[in-house]
């Protein structure tokens, strides 16, 4: 038996960047990208600027927090289809309540939504865990009918948002290159996700998506775990769910293409489908670049048809070579 | 919890413990007693209920009936995480590490406190551990010993270790056995399960031994007790069954014909270690072997799903390499697994079922030749008596039925080799026997049979010859005529003065430590300087 390595007891800091840069490294990675994908994007269309960021912080929004809401259940070794039907739900629900209400009631409905989000993914996850039917016809069979649902709340696209929600998200803060949609972003993962991730159930959730047996040996209560990590899903579908009446100031009741993209962006951002790996950043980071190669290959003039096939062929490029780094460095 | 222990008073005492999942009866009426600061053994052959018993105590099989009381309060534990609290933690051979998560994450995940773990870490000889590293990226053996060091760390009152020490280097599992010898004495107390009759003599005290799901007695461990334990394993010994010592001519043309199959050194991962053996046209040879003694392995590497870590594979004299089953298939070696599930197509027809491995020779994709194929699948479930009225679905058929399905198939084609691995694992005895029959009559028509079977009583049923398999390499071959239950038994417990030990096969696959490392390591542990426990 060979000792493995040294003790990072008193690691100099440079090490302690080191191996979190090495954590991190599909993450930073596609950062990188995104850099470049920047630059690229200003040499194809130099007016590309204040407008365009801000443009595309408010686009991605709602999208991000969709993958983010898909990473936590994909971490946790499952699925959940019904995120779009979620968002469709939560959205229709505070914008038909909002709708020429003050905003003392607007801060009543928000907060009434995030619980009903939490419901949402606490049925789902429980439906999972007791009658063991696969997490994904579950969730399929649970799209369908909170797309029900929202649909008999608004048949028709309407509603309102309350201002303060609005401002929240669409506009600048301070400098104008600094979108609030970005802030809010961040602050609304950090808010959520870092103490979960921090505290035993982060752990636990990860436990279970990496080794469901070694996770119960372990004394994990799995059953809990993945209802809390499917609840976790619905509470960010109902964030994201508000950031589309946010920002469209209406609510929809017809789910858009958010839960296959966020399937997307959680495999491009590093999250493992087989469970266990990732975090919730990489997704984030897939998002802003998905969105943003579409807005390069409308300024290419590509055929927009062409741009989607385009977008799967990439998509499975990156991951292909993702998985051939992991596997060169699995062999080593 | 006030305790008030005396010497006499149990630490954990089941009784009365039963469990059947649906027909079977894996454990009928259990008991075990544990005192404080001892080492117990807890012996069965293969399918006796250790495993479901160890299930149980650590809440991750729930009993039918018993009771289960720890210092001397009822307990019904629901999960690990329960029996955990309530004092009870155990260590598996596979560790209970999240391979996606640090270790010092790990170690959060139970709650364990590091200075304890660090210390014991230390007594079982790792020095420098980077608690930053994934479990992942950490040796197998050394994550063993980071579960084991992390169980003790939480202080159990009852540390169950199962096959913890199964293909663990010899120098580590040195220190494990010493660290376990120290317990001794103590207030807390050690469950010791292995198939090492060594590990059991140097460090347990008493040795409670089941079979057939009963508990039949509670042993002393001190000299000699190997042979007491081996007959309680054994129970009433059944009379012989008529011998049936293959006929002077076969053995003659055995000798003199090259060999079907011939192994030489084969070897993969951990568990199969340079095994050689060879296979004749015409005979049933028996493969004996406790569980997890590679014998998994090799089977998988002569079926060609797996290929070795080292060693040849001669099929008729030549060498051959498989990449996939069906390579193995076109050299004539046919696999009959344990579980159906992994042979049939639980929803489809017998007849498809049966015709399923020779499609492909039959049409080579373009048209099937029905006629033929009727022909070769209704001979075959005629020749194996499968009772097809509910032959729409395989799965609706008996245990026995699907299993002679998986026979069958490669009946239908001709068999060269066929490899059975406990092919009568849970079949009612009628057809367990048609299945004897029907291994017999392979070998009179020249086909050759290798059987892996966990009853040691197949063995004389069925087989000419049978080898023994232990810590991954061949330990000893016999004609079945001088093959009595016992005596392979204690072949497979490698009690042999002449067999090489255990530590030193472990010590010889990893290539660490010199030799003599290993002769002090048994100094140590058979050491009589600890008290005996309890007493």
């Amino acid at each position: 038996m060979s000792a493995t390595t040294v003790r990072v007891e008193a690691a100099r800091p440079l090490e302690i960047l080191a191996s979190w840069a090495r954590k991190n490294a599909w993450t930073l990675g596609l950062l990188g990208i995104l850099v470049l994908l920047l630059v690229f994007t200003r040499l194809i269309q130099p007016r590309y600027g204040v407008a365009g960021i801000q443009g595309l912080a408010t686009s991605v929004l709602p999208l991000a927090l969709a993958a983010v809401a898909q990473a936590v259940v994909v971490i946790s070794g499952g699925i959940d289809l019904s995120v779009g039907s979620m968002m469709a739900l939560t959205s229709v629900v505070s914008a038909s309540l909002m709708d020429g209400q003050s905003n003392e009631f607007g801060v009543a409905v928000v907060l009434g939504v995030l619980v009903l989000g939490a419901v949402l993914g606490a049925i789902n996850g429980s439906l999972v865990v007791l009658t063991r039917v696969p997490d994904i016809v579950v969730t399929l069979a649970m799209s369908f009918v909170w797309a029900g649902c929202a649909l008999l709340v608004l048949p028709t696209p309407g509603g309102g948002s309350v201002k303060w929600l609005k401002d929240l998200v669409i506009g600048p803060l301070g400098n104008e290159w600094i979108p609030k949609a970005l802030i809010a972003l961040v602050l609304i993962v950090v808010l959520i996700w870092i103490p979960v991730r921090r505290s035993r159930l982060g752990l636990s959730i990860y436990a279970i998506g990496s080794n469901q047996l070694a996770a119960f040996r372990s004394g994990v209560p799995v059953g809990r775990t993945k209802r809390v990590a499917y609840m976790l899903t619905g509470l960010f579908s109902a964030v994201a769910g508000l950031s589309l009446t946010a920002s469209t100031g209406i609510g929809t009741p017809v789910p858009g293409p958010y839960t296959l993209m966020s399937v997307a962006a959680v495999v491009l951002g590093g999250v493992s489908l087989a469970g266990g790996r990732g975090g919730v950043f990489g997704p984030i980071v897939a998002v802003v670049l998905i969105q943003l190669m579409r807005t390069d290959m409308t300024f290419l003039n590509l055929n927009t048809n062409l741009a989607t096939v385009a977008q799967g062929i990439i998509l499975i490029g990156v991951v292909m070579i993702g998985t051939l780094i992991q596997i060169r460095r699995s062999r080593v | 919890m006030t305790l008030t222990t005396t010497t006499t008073d149990l630490l954990l005492e089941a009784t009365g413990v039963s469990k059947t999942y649906g027909a079977v009866v894996a454990l009928k009426s259990a008991s075990l007693a544990v005192r404080p600061g001892e080492v117990h053994a807890l012996m069965g052959a293969n399918g006796a209920g250790k495993s479901t018993l160890v299930k149980i105590l650590t809440g991750a099989v729930r009993p039918d009936a018993g009771r289960i009381v720890v210092r001397g309060r009822e307990r019904t534990v629901h999960s690990p995480a329960d029996a955990r609290h309530g004092g009870i933690v155990s260590v598996y051979q596979e560790p209970a590490l999240i391979p996606d998560l640090d270790i010092r994450s790990n170690l959060r995940l139970t709650e364990t406190p590091l200075e304890p773990f660090r210390r014991w870490l230390g007594e079982l000889g790792i020095k420098d551990l980077d608690l930053s590293s994934m479990a992942r990226r950490v040796p197998l053996a050394s994550l063993r010993i980071i579960d084991l060091a992390r169980a003790l760390a939480i202080e159990p009152d009852v540390l169950m270790l199962d096959e913890m020490t199964a293909a663990l280097p010899a120098n580590l599992t040195e220190r494990v056995l010493e660290v376990i010898a120290r317990q001794r004495g103590g207030d807390s107390s050690v469950i010791f399960i292995s198939h090492r009759m060594i590990e059991i003599g140097a460090v347990c005290d008493r040795a409670t031994v089941l079979r057939e799901g009963e508990t039949v007695g509670v042993v002393d461990v001190t000299q000699g007790s190997e042979e007491r334990i081996v007959e309680l394993m054994l129970g009433q010994l059944a009379e012989r069954p008529p011998g049936r010592t293959p006929e002077a001519s076969v053995r003659a043309a055995r000798r003199a014909a090259v060999p079907r199959l011939t192994a030489r050194g084969l070897s993969s991962g951990t568990r199969l270690h340079d095994a050689s053996f060879e296979l004749y046209p015409g005979e049933v040879l028996g493969v004996v072997a406790l569980e997890g003694q590679g014998q998994d392995e090799l089977f998988d590497i002569l079926a060609g799903s797996e290929r070795p870590s080292g060693g040849d594979l001669l099929v008729d004299g030549t060498a051959v390499s498989f990449r996939h089953p069906a390579d193995a298939i076109r050299a004539g070696l046919v696999y009959v697994p344990a579980d159906r599930a992994e042979a049939l197509l639980m929803q489809r027809s017998v007849r498809e079922n049966i015709a399923l491995p020779f499609t492909a020779p039959l049409g080579r994709w373009g048209l099937l030749n029905l006629a033929s194929e009727r022909r070769k699948v209704d001979g075959a479930v005629a020749t194996l008596q499968i009772d097809a009225r509910a032959g729409r679905e395989v799965r609706r058929l008996s245990g026995g039925n699907q299993q002679k399905v998986t026979i069958a198939r490669w009946v239908a084609g001709g068999v060269r080799t066929m490899l059975c691995f406990d092919p009568t694992r849970g079949i009612d005895i009628g057809t367990k026997n048609q299945i004897y029959v029907l291994l017999r009559d392979l070998a009179e028509a020249g086909a050759a049979v290798l059987l892996y079977t966990s009853e040691l009583k197949e063995v004389q049923l069925a087989c000419d010859r049978a080898i023994v398999i232990f810590g991954g390499r061949v330990v000893a071959e016999t004609d079945v005529a001088d093959a009595d239950e016992a005596s392979l038994l204690r072949a497979a417990y490698n009690l042999r003065a002449d067999a090489p030990m255990p530590e030193l096969v472990a010590a010889e696959a990893v290539s660490t430590g010199p030799p003599a490392a290993v002769g002090g390591s048994q100094a140590t542990a058979v050491e009589p300087d600890q008290p005996e426990a309890g007493a």
